[in-house]
């Protein structure tokens, strides 16, 4: 049964990763990063990785791929076209997966670890519960999972910062007409000029281009 | 299951994904193969985390996680961003910054 459930997750995560390069769409690959991931969680179910099983479909393939899908709508799926003058590429790529592959069977299988022929250490039945990862994260891992904590803040605050609007009111270059919009917006609207003290926006060219 | 079959697939994943940021031209199809690769760490760290019987590699498998996380939010800022300056999203034509 283990080994049944094994094979079609494995085929089925090694299905989706070829499907994301081979696929010319990138909203395709997106979907079939969905379905990669989906079976990398039965696999680490497999492992008694429970928890995090249960963290990688909420936040991957409920969370990130749905900002992917966004994106890839907002920026709309260009198809993807291989010049002539990478040709060379597509030949050497393929050596370079196969050799990448071979060697990193090598180094993982051939590096002597007599476990690793085993079904794996015996272990308790809460391995991998949400109990135990949650005292390992705030007992020995305190530090780490606080500087994570600070890193998801950081990439927040970039994201906004890099993905805002930086040219006023427009849809798309066309600057919208005066009375559609308030030309002053009401206090407290939050704009980069009030937060940084600046005199209100006057007009359609305030803002902070 | 034995480990080592475990393995074998990150691998492979691991093999695919960088074969897809050689090759791939399209900024956002790049992030997805970096996913990809992630990914297959993340399985390899799960695998030597049974095979241990050692809770370590689950969380350290959980920080990948938030990493790439941040990684997708910067990367998908900067795509947007660069859509917004009407500039290809392709990472041929982006050479700018090229030595």
């Amino acid at each position: 049964m283990t080994q049944l459930v094994f094979f079609i997750a494995a085929i089925g995560a090694i299905a989706g990763a070829i499907g994301v390069i081979a696929l010319r769409n990138p909203f395709y690959g997106v979907l079939s990063l969905v379905g990669h991931l989906l079976c990398l969680a039965a696999l680490f179910l497999l492992l008694r990785a429970e928890f995090l099983a249960a963290s990688q479909v909420i936040v991957y393939a409920g969370g990130v791929m749905v900002l992917y899908v966004f994106v890839v709508a907002y920026v709309g799926g260009t198809e993807e076209s291989l010049g002539a003058s990478r040709g060379w590429l597509r030949v050497l790529t393929p050596i370079f997966a196969g050799v990448l592959t071979i060697e990193l069977v090598i180094a993982s299988l051939g590096s002597g670890l007599k476990a690793i022929t085993t079904k794996g250490a015996d272990i308790s039945p809460t391995f991998g519960s949400p109990a135990e990862i949650g005292q390992a994260l705030l007992t020995r891992f305190l530090f780490p999972f606080e500087v994570a904590s600070l890193l998801l803040l950081v990439a927040a605050v970039g994201a906004v910062g890099l993905a805002r609007r930086r040219d006023g009111y427009t849809v798309g270059s066309i600057p919208l007409k005066a009375g559609a919009i308030p030309s002053v917006p009401p206090k407290g609207t939050g704009t980069m000029a009030e937060a940084a003290g600046d005199k209100p926006m006057t007009g359609l060219s305030g803002g902070d281009s | 299951m034995s480990i080592g079959w475990y393995l074998t697939v990150s691998a492979i994943i691991f093999a695919i994904g960088a074969a897809g940021v050689m090759t791939k031209r399209n900024a956002l199809v790049i992030l997805l193969c970096l996913e990809l690769m992630l990914n297959a760490g993340n399985l390899a760290l799960v695998a030597f985390s049974r095979m241990w019987g050692n809770i370590d590699g689950q969380i350290f498998a959980m920080m990948v996680l938030v990493v790439a996380a941040c990684e997708v939010t910067v990367g998908l800022g900067l795509i947007v961003a660069l859509h917004r300056r009407d500039l290809p999203v392709d990472a041929d034509e982006l050479s700018e910054m090229r030595g």
